[in-house]
């Protein structure tokens, strides 16, 4: 039998508890309530394509790093010669945290939004837009940040990590991969087909070719340059490159400003399309 | 039959979508521990009120009070009261049976050792114990029905509101279902619940309001409604959809008033069972004939001019 309570429930006591706090509309504090969700339901999830996201900056490495590395040979970069995988490898480790925050912010994100219909059900409960937001904006991040820690990881076998900031690199493509999937999911929740989706996709390969990951951009006509400079891959790509190679200056402050900014308004954004959707 | 203040009062409510009143202005009052139907075709504004009083979704002009809160700006609040079960199921597919209750009560902010066994309760509840581990894809359309029920159960909600709960079910479990339900109604919660069913309406409500073109267009209870609007029973004759005009005419006198339908003719009379021999004794010979007592389905043909199961 089921029991009925006339008193306050424990759920009412709970949203009691919160309900004159600053915001309370929008946000419950029961992020980690939607981040555990994900972490129970990624059983369910296609281990194969969850690989491939480790192996494929694994295999750029080699090609490029090794194949083509032999015909390079050394790169000057700001007074410090280094092999041409050393130089990539920074690049590569950015877009994996890139890729992988992605992969979750758009296609996972769509489905869950449009097909499984949960933040219908999700908005049903006492949780507010940003409870949902944060916490899969999160999860997107737990993604990006495991692909490229797992690449650190491979790099350092390689023997080319040479400097002790390279340490940095994972706080930072934690940094890099909650932005990435801040504004992948803000980009998301204005979608309203799969095709649309392949658009991101379109303009993510050109940002991962032309943002100084195989070459300096310094091949660049000067206002070319400026462009590519503003493109968050860039950011990301310089930030792990100056921490590879222990260059800690104002440029890497600057870096996680940048993405600072984009994690916030990425949030902010996708808080207020969710409440729009779903609780408007 | 009121016990206090309404848990749920509208006043002229209104949601508007560009040109389009979805719901043109509606006054409600739902008392506490009271079964709620809101009646009407597909289209009439149903779902569209249901959302408005489930909190997620926001009036354009009007009054709303939820438990005494205004949902404009005590939202989270206000659903930490309720249990809602949507038109659609949403359940999580990633998830299992039990996980989907356990994550839903989570969501509310319900400690771990609470939800362990209150996941139990409710699978007992729902009937789904032997499911407990099973992927919700496998499970029927009954079986997910009553677990979004149960979902909706989780934070002991005061107020159910389910949105046509039984559409797309099998008659066996659509049963099962009101047996759930009236259980919920027996153990004092309040219930609201859309429908384009007569009989479920008649079979659940203690009180309801018929919708159509989103307005409320008769409200009582469905005894009352039916007695209010039309005679007490109704002779139904077939003669073939190419003479039922013909013969209503013929028989114009017969009954206090007459639906003629594209398949039948539906003569509304206090005394069926005499009116049907006088149409025999005329010569008339329907395909069928039949005598039933007016339902709520009369009322709505009578208020619309329109049937409510055409679909």
């Amino acid at each position: 039998m089921i029991m009925q309570a006339t008193a306050v429930t424990a759920a009412v006591a709970i949203a009691e508890r919160h309900a004159h706090r600053p915001g309370a509309g929008i946000y419950a504090g029961r992020a980690r309530t939607v981040l555990a969700r994900n972490a129970v339901a990624v059983r369910t999830t296609n281990a194969f394509v969850f690989a491939t996201g480790f192996i494929e900056p694994v295999l750029f490495l080699v090609a490029f790093g090794y194949g083509i590395g032999g015909l390079v040979g050394t790169v000057d970069v700001a007074g410090q010669v280094v092999s041409y995988a050393a130089f990539i490898a920074p690049a590569l480790l950015a877009s994996s945290a890139m890729n992988g925050a992605l992969m979750d912010a758009t296609y996972n994100v769509f489905f869950k939004m449009h097909h499984q219909r949960l933040y219908q059900a999700m908005t049903a409960t006492s949780l507010g837009a940003m409870d949902v937001a944060l916490g899969e904006i999160a999860w997107a991040m737990v993604r990006g940040a495991a692909y490229a820690v797992g690449f650190l990881v491979v790099i350092g076998a390689f023997g080319l990590v040479v400097s002790w900031s390279a340490v940095l690199m994972v706080p930072a493509a934690v940094l890099v991969a909650f932005a990435f999937a801040a504004i992948g999911m803000t980009l998301t929740s204005y979608m309203s087909s799969f095709q649309q989706l392949n658009w991101v996709s379109f303009a993510l390969l050109p940002m991962f070719l032309f943002s100084g990951t195989f070459f300096p951009i310094t091949v660049y006509p000067v206002w070319l340059q400026h462009v590519i400079e503003a493109l968050p891959l860039w950011q990301a790509i310089a930030m792990m490159r100056g921490l590879m190679l222990g260059e800690l200056d104002g440029g890497l402050a600057f870096h996680v400003g940048y993405f600072a900014v984009l994690s916030v308004l990425g949030l902010w954004i996708t808080t207020r399309r969710l409440d729009a959707l779903f609780l408007r | 039959m009121w016990l206090g203040e309404p848990v749920i009062a509208a006043h002229r409510l209104v949601k508007q979508y560009g040109d389009f009143r979805a719901v043109d202005g509606i006054d409600l009052a739902v008392a506490r521990g009271e079964s709620f139907g809101i009646l009407g075709p597909n289209g009439a504004g149903k779902s569209t009120t249901m959302r408005m009083l489930t909190a997620t979704l926001q009036r354009t002009s009007g009054d709303l009070s939820i438990l005494g809160h205004d949902p404009a700006t005590a939202g989270p609040l206000i659903r930490a009261h309720l249990g809602v079960v949507p038109q659609q199921d949403n359940l999580d597919t990633e998830l299992t049976v039990a996980e989907n209750l356990f994550t839903y009560g989570r969501y509310f902010g319900l400690p771990r050792a609470y939800l362990r066994t209150r996941v139990d309760d409710l699978l007992d509840f729902a009937q789904l114990t032997d499911k407990r581990s099973a992927k919700v894809e496998s499970l029927s359309g009954g079986m997910k029905r009553r677990l979004t029920i149960a979902r909706g159960l989780v934070n002991e909600p005061e107020i159910v509101l389910l949105d046509e709960p039984t559409t797309g079910l099998d008659p066996q479990a659509r049963h099962i279902l009101w047996d759930r339900l009236f259980r919920l109604k027996e153990s004092g919660t309040t219930l609201v619940i859309t429908t384009h069913y007569m009989d479920e309406a008649a079979q659940l409500c203690d009180r309801l309001v018929v919708m159509d073109g989103g307005r409320i267009v008769a409200e009582g209870s469905p005894a009352a409604l039916i007695r209010e609007h039309c005679p007490r029973e109704v002779v139904e004759v077939r003669f073939g959809s190419d003479r039922n005009a013909q013969a209503a005419e013929q028989l114009a006198d017969i009954g206090q008033r007459h639906e003629v339908l594209p398949d039948r003719i539906l003569i509304y009379t206090d005394a069926g069972e005499a009116d049907l021999q006088r149409i025999v004794a005329r010569g008339f010979e329907p395909i069928t004939s039949l005598v039933r007592r007016s339902s709520l389905e009369d009322v709505f043909l009578r208020l619309t001019g329109r049937s409510l199961a055409e679909d």
